[in-house]
């Protein structure tokens, strides 16, 4: 027998190969994620990815059908939820109507063996961390979606989780309150220095949020990791367009070469791009809009469409010779003149900010 | 213009509607009830005095009025005999209402945790014995209740008791045929609260820690209190004028009003006594009711005011 390695500085919570079916639906298929102390990781896809039930396994409200969950190396997986040192914040916020905010938020310090002066000290913090002093005595009906938010955070938070879930938690608030809300939990997250685990299918709240972004696809996890690398290097079609807004150009791979770059040809000619393939594979060439470059002296010909004014850049449609519209975004103030719709412009594709995808 | 005429019309309607059923079946009979109440009996045809001599004009309204009296309402002050009825009556439907309650929610709450496949089907067997008559069922319950019958026997087979236990023509039998007759008006209305409940507040309560039965205690019970609330109501006020009940599961010695009622009406032919008890009757339900509702308004108002 041979005793277990030490894993240097072990994950907080760690997720092994974990499968949920629900009757033919495989909602969650093979998924593996570790998560460090401190960290924001979100978990990213469209509605129906498996990324909430992802997350009602860690809470333990679903029972895999394979894997396990550790956290700091203990087996989770067959502790029901109010067992579970996790907490979660429901998107619903499921705030119980007939308490007032001093009761739900002081609902799971029962059994933890705190005094009654120390539960109420609790909560008394609690409200001030999510600034709801004055509000302790009334019933949730009474509040806004904001403040109903803040009480399920607080809520949430009150039994000091390792690790808390959060199931869209600004999804029910209006865009300014949101962008609000999202500054507030990150800088509570970093005074207390608790794990999140986000779900959300907004890409732009993910960015705002997450030190890592997991991106689900129909119930595997496709790719984890930085906001940034996903958008500069992103994996498939799928996550560089989740991420924002992305030139899609079909072709076929060259051979490899020296260097790392390599030709990819296209039907608007050869395209120099950065990823890898077997040698005369169908692959699609990603570049953002932001990348190419117009009016450049060397590159692809093509006429200006569109033109769009956003206040802090141009955007603009070029049609290119095969037919083909890219979109290109240009931050302002331009380095040069701007081009007139109908002109004919050179689109220069960088090869470094170009990406090989699968097709 | 003929819109809003139509749709006064339609409003007058609805509203009327119910307002006519309410008077012509609810306020006309209890009013006729009332004015017997007030007269005395005799060998006549119908059984009372005094009648409305409708021939004698103004003379024949005032000797009408002359001869009501509250003779009647004295007589059940005076007599123990009904108040003791009134009292073990309230009793009986108390007692049931508690053990119903009892039984109800943990039943109700079974239904409303089931599968949603489930769900209608266990709905449906709470309705299916409305099927067969209320009379039938009770009777029913005779063969099962007796010394000789199948609960005795089952029990005496099983050796878990002596003799045969006097189930039939006792309180216990009476408690016995009230729970059982009155179940589905309990948890019908639990039901229908319970099954509304966001399930997402079960979860949250076990992710703050709390078992099932904290859970249950703590969130599910007191967000269905408006649906035990209303199984109380429809099972109580009904069980305190039950007749049919105590007259055939109950023994000689119980005294319920319904049963007193039922003796006035029909072995004495004493109709004015028995409206005044009908009447009497009708008071000890409703008052309560009232009361009760009024409490319920001012406890939600108090707490709006206190919310805002």
């Amino acid at each position: 027998m041979h005793a277990p390695t030490p894993l240097p500085a072990a994950p907080l919570l760690r997720i092994e190969r974990i499968t949920k079916r629900f009757a033919a639906h495989t909602a969650v298929d093979g998924v593996s994620l570790d998560l460090a102390q401190g960290e924001i990781v979100c978990l990213l896809g469209p509605s129906g990815c498996g990324k909430s039930t992802l997350l009602r396994l860690v809470a333990g409200f679903e029972a895999p059908d394979a894997g396990t969950i550790r956290l700091d190396g203990a087996d989770l997986t067959a502790l029901p939820p109010h067992r579970r040192p996790v907490n979660m914040m429901f998107q619903s916020y499921a705030l119980f109507p007939h308490m007032r905010v001093a009761a739900n938020i002081g609902y799971g310090l029962k059994g933890l063996g705190l005094s009654r002066r120390e539960a109420a000290e609790r909560v008394a913090g609690l409200v001030k961390l999510v600034r709801l002093e004055g509000f302790e005595a009334r019933k949730p009906d009474t509040l806004s979606g904001g403040q109903r938010q803040r009480v399920a955070l607080a809520r949430a938070l009150a039994r000091e989780p390792k690790i808390l879930l959060l199931d869209e938690p600004l999804g029910a608030l209006d865009r300014t309150l949101r962008e609000e809300t999202q500054g507030e939990l990150r800088a509570i997250q970093r005074r207390l220095g608790t794990s999140f685990v986000v779900v959300t299918h907004d890409p732009e709240e993910a960015m705002a949020l997450a030190d890592r972004i997991g991106v689900m696809e129909r119930g595997r996890l496709v790719q984890i990791g930085p906001a940034r690398d996903l958008y500069e290097r992103p994996a498939s079609r799928f996550v560089a367009g989740l991420l924002g807004d992305v030139n899609l150009i079909e072709g076929r791979l060259g051979p490899a070469e020296p260097g790392g770059l390599r030709t990819v040809e296209t039907a608007l000619g050869p395209i120099r791009a950065s990823g890898e393939g077997a040698a005369g594979a169908a692959v699609v060439v990603a570049v953002r809009p932001e990348r190419l470059s117009l009016g450049a002296a060397a590159g692809l010909p093509g006429t200006l469409v569109e033109a769009t004014f956003l206040g802090d850049r141009i955007r603009s449609r070029i049609a290119m010779a095969d037919g083909s519209v890219l979109r290109a975004s240009a931050a302002l103030p331009a380095p040069g003149p701007v081009p007139a719709v109908g002109a004919a412009v050179t689109v220069a594709i960088p090869p470094d900010s170009a990406r090989i995808l699968p097709a | 213009m003929s819109g809003r005429l139509t749709r006064r019309l339609g409003r007058g309607l609805v509203r009327g509607l119910p307002l006519l059923w309410l008077v012509l079946f609810f306020l006309v009979p209890f009013v006729v009830t009332l004015k017997i109440s007030f007269s005395s009996p005799a060998t006549a045809q119908p059984p009372y005095l005094p009648v409305i001599d409708w021939q004698g004009g103004l003379e024949g309204w005032s000797e009408f009025l002359q001869a009501l009296d509250f003779q009647n309402y004295h007589m059940i002050a005076g007599d123990a005999l009904y108040r003791d009825a009134a009292l073990s009556s309230l009793g009986y439907a108390a007692l049931a209402t508690a053990i119903l309650a009892l039984i109800g929610t943990p039943t109700a709450y079974a239904m409303a945790r089931a599968s949603a496949r489930w769900q209608p089907i266990l709905v449906a067997l709470v309705i299916v014995p409305f099927w067969t008559s209320f009379l039938i069922r009770i009777y029913a319950w005779i063969a099962v209740l007796k010394p000789e019958g199948l609960l005795n026997g089952a029990l005496l087979k099983l050796g878990l008791i002596a003799g045969p236990l006097p189930l039939l023509d006792s309180s216990v039998g009476v408690l016995i045929g009230l729970t059982y007759a009155y179940l589905p008006f309990m948890v019908l209305p639990l039901y229908a609260v319970m099954s509304r409940l966001d399930p997402a507040l079960l979860e949250a309560a076990a992710d703050l820690g709390a078992g099932r039965a904290r859970a249950f205690a703590t969130v599910t019970l007191p967000l269905a209190l408006p649906g035990l609330a209303a199984g109380a109501l429809l099972c109580f006020i009904p069980m305190v004028g039950e007749f049919i009940i105590p007259d055939l599961l109950g023994g000689s010695d119980t005294l319920m009003l319904g049963r007193v009622l039922w003796s006035e009406f029909f072995s004495n032919r004493d109709w004015p006594l028995a409206s005044a008890v009908a009447v009497l009757l009708l008071i000890l339900i409703v008052v309560p009711v009232v009361l009760f509702r009024e409490a319920e308004l001012r406890r939600e108002e108090a707490a709006e005011g206190r919310g805002r």
